[in-house]
């Protein structure tokens, strides 16, 4: 890290503002998206879930810890995208700080999945979801959601690094899917074969949204599961932030 | 030599596999060209530039020329060998390299969703120049590459010719010491190839060492003081561009007849060195170098009428890269480099 680290980072960070300045079409679209499922999971697929109390109260932080997870997609797309262009030679030919490329991005894009939590938050809000938390409950509940975020983003960056161009993205997003239903987001393990159940539960995205519903203070939330939702991103970002950084700074071997 | 502004010293470079991008693990290969997917881009290349020249590479695709110049930006490392840019070692001060050079790549190396200002602006941030520096620099180049008028309109959008001149104002931002320029007239019309020339021959004024990779004769011709043919990996002759022509042999003579049948005959009866025609049957042509041109083509023309031979056309011309090719490397830029040419150069 150069003494530039912070200087090229926020650079490379107004970059990406400046992508979305000239593309608002499309930061719209990946805000409405995670909208049009909740509604869609709301009102049309769900309600028949063995959920004890409102079905609202147990979808929407699920839909928050799925959105989270589902920004893995739009990581990678961004960066295999970037990495096939040929502005990347000129960043890397140039005295810039190592990560900054990386780091910037990932700012950026925890600067839209904020955007999007409190998008969400207010369209659950709208449909009839109350948090019974205090606000130090709820502000941990989005810091524990952000923290899933961005371990996701760190495991997102890498998966590009790895996969290299923009087609194999396409694999992997077939992949998210399973994995994303894959947890307790939308319907609870009780009401899942046994064996599926014991899959689900151990889904760190199903340790996130178990430790936010207890957070919310809604069904489905147990508590003591704060601290597997903190370390489990931990653990992820411990593994993939060093592997990204130094994949990326391997470009060219 | 002090004044060296590159040096390069037995470079290798293989890459190993289909795709470029998994050379990493196969580079302890000794595979050597028999073996499968295995490609040396450098084998044993040296090269040397004086401070404030401009050197010319010439070769044919797949000679190695892109990953010569990837390797003196620091974007490939080199598996061994010497190399060194502005006095520095590429792979252990590869910061300090970064420092002083500007590159110029076969693609456009700009953010296409951004305008031009933009782009410049932020390369100027990334040099370090500081926002207030940045916006005047962006401006003073946008003004010198006559793209003050783009606006805000994004990259994408760009001409092939604005394109590159917006490029080379990148690699300009803070007036590198060196700059490489990989090919960079490929894919523009004669308008914006004179333009890219006369932007050189400026910079050159002002003290800038030049390294050019290009494929054609003319261009290392109209702005190199010095040209290293590369072929295979490797620097197979350098010297100026004059004392390069005079070695591939000069003007040649094409004549070429309406029956491929007296073909012998007419090699036999032109006034022309026997030992260096070259016959080609199928397009019932004979091509010779001359020394002489006029008496050369006044000689060629009396004795075809002479000897009663019926010829289609006979032309006079310069030598072209496949001759300077075949002339020193004593094989084509036919099929094989073809072949070599369709492995990318990928990172």
């Amino acid at each position: 890290m150069s003494a530039y680290a912070l200087t090229d980072s926020w650079t490379m960070t107004r970059r990406e503002l400046a992508h979305w300045a000239r593309q608002p079409v499309q930061v719209v679209v990946s805000l409405v998206f995670p909208v049009m499922l909740l509604l869609m999971f709301g009102y049309l697929i769900g309600g028949g879930r063995a959920v004890e109390g409102d079905y609202v109260d147990y979808l929407v932080p699920g839909m928050l810890a799925l959105t989270m997870a589902f920004g893995l997609e739009g990581t990678m797309l961004a960066v295999t995208q970037d990495l096939n262009k040929g502005v990347i030679d000129r960043f890397r030919s140039m005295p810039m700080a190592d990560g900054a490329v990386l780091v910037g991005r990932s700012a950026a894009d925890m600067l839209q999945s904020t955007i999007g939590l409190v998008v969400l938050i207010g369209v659950g809000l709208g449909l009839g979801w109350r948090p019974h938390a205090g606000p130090g409950q709820f502000l941990g509940a989005v810091g524990l959601l952000l923290l899933f975020r961005f371990a996701m983003l760190w495991v997102g960056i890498q998966l590009a690094l790895v996969a290299g161009r923009p087609e194999m993205v396409q694999a992997v997003q077939i992949l998210v899917w399973p994995v994303g239903f894959l947890s307790n987001a939308l319907a609870t393990p009780a009401a899942m074969p046994g064996w599926l159940g014991v899959v689900v539960q151990w889904n760190p995205m199903s340790q996130t949204a178990t430790a936010v519903r207890d957070l919310f203070g809604g069904p489905g939330g147990e508590s003591g599961h704060v601290w597997a939702a903190v370390v489990w991103p931990l653990g992820l970002l411990v593994v993939f932030f060093p592997l990204a950084v130094r994949r990326f700074r391997g470009l060219g071997g | 030599m002090a004044d060296a502004a590159i040096i390069v010293e037995d470079a290798h470079k293989t890459y190993g596999g289909k795709k470029g991008r998994k050379a990493e693990g196969a580079q302890g290969a000794e595979g050597g060209d028999g073996s499968k997917g295995v490609k040396k881009a450098l084998d044993g290349l040296d090269l040397r530039v004086a401070r404030g020249t401009v050197h010319g590479v010439l070769g044919p695709n797949g000679a190695g020329k892109t990953t010569l110049v990837r390797v003196l930006s620091t974007l490939l490392r080199p598996d061994s060998g010497r190399v060194e840019v502005a006095g520095y070692d590429v792979l252990s001060e590869a910061r300090a390299v970064r420092l002083r050079i500007g590159l110029l790549g076969q693609h456009a190396a700009l953010d296409e969703e951004l305008g031009g200002r933009q782009n410049l602006e932020m390369f100027g941030r990334l040099h370090h120049l500081g926002g207030r520096q940045a916006r005047v620099r962006a401006d003073e180049l946008l003004e010198r590459f006559d793209l003050a008028e783009t606006g805000r309109k994004p990259v994408r959008s760009y001409s092939g010719g604005m394109r590159r001149r917006l490029d080379l104002a990148a690699s300009l931002v803070t007036a590198p010491e060196i700059l490489f320029l990989d090919e960079p007239t490929t894919g523009l019309d004669p308008r914006g190839r004179v333009e890219v020339w006369s932007a050189v021959r400026s910079l050159v004024g002002g003290g800038t060492t030049v390294l050019l990779t290009t494929q054609y004769l003319e261009e290392a011709d109209q702005l190199a003081d010095r040209v290293s043919v590369v072929d295979r990996g490797r620097v197979i002759a350098d010297g100026t561009p004059d004392e390069l022509k005079s070695r591939t042999g000069g003007d040649r003579i094409d004549v070429v007849l309406r029956d491929a049948g007296q073909l012998g005959a007419a090699v036999a009866l032109l006034p022309l060195p026997a030992a260096d025609v070259r016959v080609d049957t199928d397009r019932r042509l004979l091509s010779a170098p001359v020394t002489d041109r006029m008496t050369a083509l006044s000689g060629v023309v009396r004795a075809l009428e002479e000897g009663g031979i019926d010829a289609e056309d006979v032309a006079l011309r310069r030598p072209t890269l496949d001759e300077v090719f075949l002339h020193l490397t004593g094989h084509g830029d036919g099929a094989d480099a073809g072949d070599r040419a369709n492995v990318k150069e990928a990172v």
